[in-house]
């Protein structure tokens, strides 16, 4: 087989190791742009002394890396000129596991792709095993407003995540606590539902693995009760400081067609002004019935990033309450014999019921032909699931759009010809989680 | 090619019935209701860029797919299947629409155009790609490996990759 890439270092390479060609294409790479576009610049010196100029390591055991990111920075004095991130370092081959489990099984597998939202990652690869199997119109009322209030509630921990981790990586340490604090609410209740605080496994093809437990209600309601004067707290810890908003008014700033260009989604676009949600403009489950409002931005920069996603808390709860009013009556799962096992009573009084129970389990069941992309929203943007299908009880290719993945793109971008200070900061506003980077 | 000759002639004589649909000269077909557009690989850059014209602004997603095992997928009568498939899925923001490009990629010369240039978001994929599969990106800035090590051996995604066969490769530990 003829090659034409050479497998070069993924390191940030010094400058005097490069040619004048080679520094230009390697601005390009890391700026993401052309290069073309990157002969043009002229903001920073293109060509500073070596001495200068220094590229130290960040990462990738760093406490505000956020897992296992690790950046190369090229320095002069506080000034970042280049910035590279290297990935991998928890790379496990999710997409070759995925080839090897059946469709049935899949869903423990993605669910611990973006571990901060497990439960958008199995809602995309439900829903793309479903529209494979063309029962994707079938899904009972219940089960699709489960999925929803469920999908919402994983939004507000990931969001309250982010503003933990938010504040720790800015210094606003009493904030780490909060946002943990009221991260355990949600967890507490998906403990109760799915039996597991993270990596659930309780979205699954055909609906959902169970019925909401008694009391429920209850529980989502004191959520919702808490959670506004909570919210209110982060307002006067936060929102509101003059050092908060020093720290990230301005810093990482990026335009929407730069956003555009480089693929980013969710947050990111939206603080840019880009209206773009596909709960809204791509509406799955049951989003066109319900009332809500896209948060957006309008500087492209991380305090717009931050204030989105406090806001994006506030709109999720306004989205859970009428999903409490409107939860239908009815079926958790569709009663599809191919994709559903019998009801647990059934097996004890039907043979018929046990072969068919153990036959789900262990073969799967068959997904005809096929490829299918789907993608949702999840709190980093859009999460999108990539089916090949050979016939078989398992996907002949599983790939999964990761927003992570594409996002920490812009990171090259927003820092340069910022402080190294306001890297962290930048990184924290692009909130990746680093298992779905890495998958 | 698990198929026998007779059944394929079948297959081709039914798809030759009805006039394939196409666009910018690219058999397009439906898959599950999506839009999909089987583009050659010497068209490839050129339908990437007349789609953005079109408003196709955004590339979302790009992967490959190594179909060694599975050489008898549906595909229209045009097109001759290879072993790679590039799968490139854009979106237009303003109508909110989507489209899915494939291109067969042959595994005698598994090169494709990088579409870096176009959407500049894609180089991340693109290098993920080539991590993966082995497919080069012809006019990529950085074709590194992005998730394995830079000197792994193999591209883990291809179907001959066989899982717990290869001893766990460690850079510098001693074997």
């Amino acid at each position: 087989m003829t090659m034409i890439a050479d497998e070069g270092a993924q390191e940030l390479r010094p400058r005097s190791e490069l040619t004048a060609r080679e520094l230009l294409r390697e601005v390009g790479s890391v700026l993401r742009l052309s290069e073309a576009e990157a002969a043009k610049l002229g903001d920073l010196p293109e060509d500073p002394d070596e001495d200068q100029t220094m590229v130290i390591n960040m990462g990738p055991s760093h406490p505000s890396t956020h897992g296992v990111l690790r950046l190369m920075l090229e320095l002069q004095g506080e000034t970042v000129l280049r910035c590279k991130p290297i990935i991998g370092y928890l790379h496990t081959g999710m997409e070759k596991t995925g080839e090897q489990l059946t469709f049935m099984q899949g869903g423990t597998n993605v669910t611990r792709m973006d571990y901060a939202s497990p439960l958008n990652n199995e809602l995309v690869f439900s829903m793309a095993t479903e529209k494979l199997l063309g029962i994707d119109g079938d899904i009972p009322e219940r089960a699709q407003w489960m999925r929803m209030l469920l999908s919402e509630l994983n939004r507000m921990s990931s969001h309250l995540l982010f503003m933990a981790t938010n504040g720790m990586d800015l210094g606003a340490v009493s904030m780490m606590i909060y946002g943990w604090r009221e991260r355990e609410e949600v967890l507490r209740f998906f403990q109760k539902v799915t039996g597991l605080r993270m990596n659930h496994n309780f979205v699954r093809p055909g609906g959902l693995a169970a019925d909401l437990p008694p009391g429920w209600r209850d529980d989502v309601l004191r959520i919702l009760d808490l959670l506004p004067e909570r919210l209110e707290e982060y307002d006067i810890l936060m929102t509101g400081q003059p050092i908060w908003r020093e720290r990230l008014q301005g810093v990482g700033v990026i335009t929407p067609s730069e956003a555009l260009a480089l693929g980013a989604t969710g947050p990111i676009l939206r603080s840019t002004g880009v209206e773009w949600d596909l709960r809204r403009h791509d509406p799955y489950l049951r989003y066109d019935e319900v009332d809500f409002d896209i948060i957006v931005g309008s500087y492209g920069d991380a305090f717009d990033r931050y204030a989105i996603r406090l806001n994006e808390i506030r709109e999720s709860m306004r989205i859970v309450r009428q999903i409490l009013d409107k939860m239908p009556e009815g079926d958790y799962r569709i009663q599809d014999k191919k994709v559903t096992p019998p009801p647990r009573a059934r097996i004890d009084e039907s043979m018929e019921a046990l072969i068919h129970h153990f036959k789900i389990f262990t073969e799967g069941f068959k997904v005809p032909e096929g490829e299918v992309y789907v993608a949702i929203e999840s709190p980093r943007g859009e999460i999108g699931c990539y089916i090949a299908s050979d016939g078989s009880p398992t996907p002949y290719r599983m790939h999964v759009r990761a927003p992570s993945f594409v996002n920490i793109q812009c990171l090259p971008h927003m820092m340069r010809g910022g402080l190294v200070a306001d890297a962290v900061a930048v990184i924290s506003s692009v909130d990746p989680v680093l298992g779905e980077v890495d998958r | 090619m698990t198929d026998s000759p007779e059944e394929q002639t079948e297959e081709v004589v039914e798809e030759v019935a009805a006039p394939e649909p196409e666009m910018f000269g690219c058999p397009m077909t439906e898959s599950r209701g999506q839009l999909v557009l089987h583009v050659a690989r010497d068209r490839y850059l050129d339908v990437a860029k007349q789609l953005a014209d079109e408003g196709y602004a955004m590339c979302v997603d790009l992967t490959a797919v190594d179909y060694s095992k599975y050489m008898d997928r549906p595909l229209p009568a045009s097109v001759s299947p290879e072993r790679f498939e590039v799968v490139v899925n854009l979106l237009d923001i303003t109508h909110s629409r989507r489209i899915r490009l494939r291109t067969q990629v042959p595994e005698a010369d598994a090169t494709i155009p990088t579409l870096f240039d176009l959407h500049p978001g894609t180089e991340a994929m693109e290098r993920e790609v080539f991590d993966m599969f082995g497919i080069a990106f012809d006019g990529h800035p950085d074709p590194s490996r992005i998730l394995m090590p830079e000197d792994w051996n193999g591209y883990p995604l291809r179907k001959d990759f066989q899982v717990g066969t290869i001893p766990v490769q460690f850079k510098g530990a001693a074997s």
